[in-house]
């Protein structure tokens, strides 16, 4: 048992996420996690402003069911599976976070600067939340895909518009982390 | 229920992301800064793997459950699209430190402001959709 409350290895966790991909094809589906954002807007009527939206998103159940599965999956390992919060960082990140402003860097499994209840409740913590989410959920579906369907899916397939689109998270995500971050913290 | 299957492999998906720690922000932040390989592994064993188990799928060593030929089917193209709309997800990915799956399994950890980042998900969703004619593809 020791070995499931130990934080897992990439050489354990890649393998297993291929398992899920196959798994969903094996059972005549597939592996895309963000087409459930269109699926839960069209549930929440937005086929009235949209026409993309009246699509029936009855179709969709398996994947909300698998996301709904995420969740509580999510809540069994963080409830019986993970016995310590702290992330094992490399000590240079720590000290590049603590000049971000960013105190006990990896001390828990989410950083209170962004995450706290008290940043959430001032303007600047909530909107840099929102706009993370508007940014992801945008470009995700401009590009077709996100981490599961284009990173995964996509690049095992061998598929351009994904080694493209996987280019882009990286452009993105540099630049974010290396000339926004300073900026905004 | 027929569909109850993908509810375990969910499941299944929620764990292993979260005992993997790549739903982590920080986790997310070495990446970005190259000061860990562990995002790299994950992502690129998935992808190793991967690769195999698609020529399994085209040779039909692999089929459905039921027996049918798995077809993966193939990505839109479009260029530009491909590069601006990964770049502006990048962009949040790196902010929020979770993409769409990781989202959800943190809801499941009790992550409120996980919340917002999903609201503005669906936004970001709708929004693109209310004006994708007007955007380079």
């Amino acid at each position: 048992m020791d070995f499931i409350v130990q934080p897992w290895p990439w050489y354990v966790a890649g393998p297993l996420i291929t398992l899920v991909m196959l798994l969903l094809y094996y059972f005549g589906k597939n592996f895309g996690v963000s087409s459930n954002l269109e699926t839960i807007c069209a549930i929440g009527g937005a086929g009235r402003f949209v026409d993309f939206f009246k699509f029936d998103w009855r179709k969709k159940t398996w994947n909300l069911l698998f996301t709904l599965g995420a969740v509580i999956g999510g809540f069994i390992a963080f409830q019986w599976l993970t016995p310590s919060e702290a992330i094992a960082l490399n000590s240079q990140t720590v000290q590049d976070l603590a000049e971000l402003n960013f105190q006990n860097g990896g001390a828990q499994y989410l950083p209170d600067e962004i995450f706290s209840t008290e940043a959430i409740f001032s303007v600047k913590g909530f909107l840099i939340l929102l706009i993370a989410g508007v940014l992801v959920g945008f470009g995700t579906r401009y590009a077709g895909g996100c981490t599961s369907g284009h990173a995964i899916v996509g690049l095992s397939n061998l598929e351009m518009p994904s080694l493209i689109s996987v280019i882009g998270f990286f452009i993105g995500g540099l630049v974010m982390t290396w000339l926004l971050f300073p900026l905004i913290f | 229920m027929k569909h109850i299957k993908f509810l375990f492999v969910g499941i299944l998906f929620g764990i292993i992301l979260s005992k993997a720690e790549v739903i982590s922000w920080y986790r997310i932040y070495e990446m970005f800064k190259f000061q860990s390989f562990h995002m790299y592994g994950v992502i690129g064993s998935a992808v190793a793997l991967g690769v195999i188990v698609m020529l399994l799928f085209k040779k039909g060593i692999i089929k459905t459950y039921l027996g049918d030929d798995i077809k993966v089917d193939s990505k839109r193209k479009g260029f530009k699209g491909n590069l601006f709309g990964g770049i502006i997800f990048g962009l949040g990915w790196a902010l929020a430190g979770a993409c769409p799956g990781p989202m959800f399994i943190l809801l499941g950890r009790g992550a409120v402001a996980i919340i917002i980042v999903i609201i503005g998900a669906l936004l970001g969703a709708f929004l693109y959709h209310a004006m994708k004619r007007k955007l380079p593809h």
